[in-house]
């Protein structure tokens, strides 16, 4: 495995399926009465977030907590990057402190990759601005292959706001390396220039018609649709998106029996959502946010547990 | 990703080489017999009872032991896996390992009579990791160790409770146990090889 996680494409499809089993491990760990593991006791993890989470955030924090290493959460508001301090830095200051990891959000598409080349320790991206969020994707694939088994030929339908989502460009990586068919969904406003060239290299399909998609697909993620990095308008209003694309009570009809329906939040209900879908028993919504947990504890164990890179540049 | 099954130290190496025999087939199970009868002994009853294995070789010699009892006292001793990897003291100094199963019988470990049971007991360091593991499972009334073989070299002060054999080796000695759940037969070696 790489030193850093900085995108899917850092990952071989064994890297994923051994990141998977430690993550089932840690996934048990949670049902304990003594949730805390050794394994990083020690080091120290730096949450540096420049763009708002609270999920994301947290759920690195629970992590890197349970496997016992120290997390410290800094935000973008309050530090020094709001006085002007460029990004470098401010990653230079911050890991001249002596962490042992760094996990990273920025606005930015490719800040988490920049910052990986100024620095020793591990990089491990939590969202740069549309381009990939890795763990979101991979507890993604994890939490349909505990529901579906293996994603081999399983048709995976993901709808929404494809324009504005790294989960989307993580995810759809992440499930066609698993052997899953991925069929992508969105008004042609939202759908990213060039895609079309995109899917043909990494066989995906792409589609504007959700109803003629859904009865196919083995699961389904609903994908947010981000009002807050939307500049022009995108649809007329919200009630014409939730008829076009929103999985409404009526379009769980579509859904074979008992697909799974994943959301990688926060769901604006009634939006792209109806509450009926959100709360169905086949929803993977809460079991998501668990997963997220089990993976970033192994994806910190992966990246964090083994020799420092102190250690083995000076043979220790 | 480098993933080893292999415990530098705690040596469970099934590619050995030739080396030689010093357990076959019916020395390993006279082996687990004896040890099965010594438990039950010791505890005078298969009550309160719980094995658990070590993965990866201490899981099929806790489920043989089991049966072994079962046959003998007929009771189902629980059985369990406990993996140390995350325990270990040597993590941040070797290449990456994935952990194994952890796996507690339905009845918890609270209160119970807890065997640990792994093929070879060297340094120690497996089975230090082994109760720190344990303490964060719950609290057994009693910790017992039982091996297949006790290959000397102590790093710590942790002795066991139940031996299969005790066999005298260098550090530079390999010692390959292989079982017919994992390696398709019963046997163990001991052959010149890169020490621990």
């Amino acid at each position: 495995m790489k030193k850093h996680l900085l995108s899917i494409d850092d990952l071989t499809v064994d890297d994923v399926h051994a990141l998977f089993e430690t993550a089932a491990e840690m996934h048990d760990v949670q049902r304990r009465d003594v949730k805390k593991l050794p394994a990083l006791r020690g080091k120290t993890v730096i949450n540096l977030f420049f763009e708002d989470s609270t999920r994301t955030r947290s759920s690195f924090e629970i992590a890197g907590k349970w496997l016992s290493a120290d997390v410290i959460n800094l935000s973008a508001k309050g530090s020094s990057t709001s006085k002007g301090e460029s990004l470098r830095d401010t990653v230079l200051t911050v890991t001249a402190m002596g962490i042992d990891g760094l996990v990273m959000r920025h606005s930015a598409s490719g800040a988490a990759h920049q910052v990986a080349g100024w620095l020793d320790i591990p990089v491990i991206n939590a969202g740069d601005g549309t381009h990939e969020h890795p763990t979101q994707a991979l507890l993604d694939a994890y939490t349909l292959t505990r529901r579906l088994g293996s994603l081999e030929g399983r048709h995976i339908a993901i709808v929404g706001d494809l324009t504005h989502s790294r989960v989307f460009r993580s995810g759809v990586k992440c499930l066609t390396k698993l052997g899953a068919e991925v069929t992508v969904v969105a008004p042609p406003t939202l759908m990213p220039s060039g895609i079309t060239a995109w899917s043909k290299d990494a066989g995906f399909a792409t589609s504007y018609d959700v109803d003629a998609v859904l009865p196919t697909a083995d699961a389904v993620m609903m994908l947010r649709v981000q009002k807050e990095r939307m500049s022009g308008g995108y649809f007329p209003t919200a009630r014409e998106y939730t008829v076009g694309y929103g999985l409404t009570r009526s379009r769980l009809a579509l859904l074979k029996e008992g697909a799974p329906i994943l959301h990688p939040g926060p769901m604006n209900r009634g939006l792209e959502i109806a509450p009926e879908a959100a709360d169905a028993a086949s929803s993977a919504v809460l079991d998501q946010v668990s997963a997220g947990v089990a993976i970033r504890m192994s994806v910190l164990y992966h990246l964090l547990a083994g020799p420092s890179a102190a250690a083995a540049t000076t043979g220790e | 990703m480098p993933t080893h099954d292999l415990v530098p130290g705690d040596s469970t190496d099934a590619s050995t080489g030739p080396g030689r025999i010093v357990l076959d087939f019916q020395d390993v199970n006279r082996a687990l017999t004896r040890i099965s009868h010594e438990i039950l002994e010791r505890n005078r009853s298969a009550e309160d009872l719980v094995l658990l294995g070590l993965p990866t070789r201490g899981v099929p010699l806790a489920k043989r032991i089991a049966a072994k009892i079962l046959a003998v006292e007929g009771t189902a001793v629980p059985v369990g896996e406990l993996d140390v990897t995350m325990y270990r003291d040597d993590l941040r100094s070797h290449p990456m390992r994935s952990p194994h199963k952890t796996v507690v019988p339905a009845g918890g470990i609270d209160g119970k009579t807890v065997v640990l049971v792994d093929d070879v007991l060297y340094s120690g360091r497996t089975i230090r990791a082994a109760l720190d593991a344990l303490a964060d499972l719950g609290r057994p009334a009693v910790v017992r160790l039982a091996v297949l073989v006790d290959r000397g070299h102590r790093e710590l002060p942790i002795r066991a409770d139940h031996v299969g054999k005790n066999l005298p080796s260098a550090r530079t000695e390999r010692v390959g146990v292989r079982l017919a759940e994992t390696d398709g037969t019963d046997e163990v070696r001991i052959a010149e090889g890169r020490g621990a």
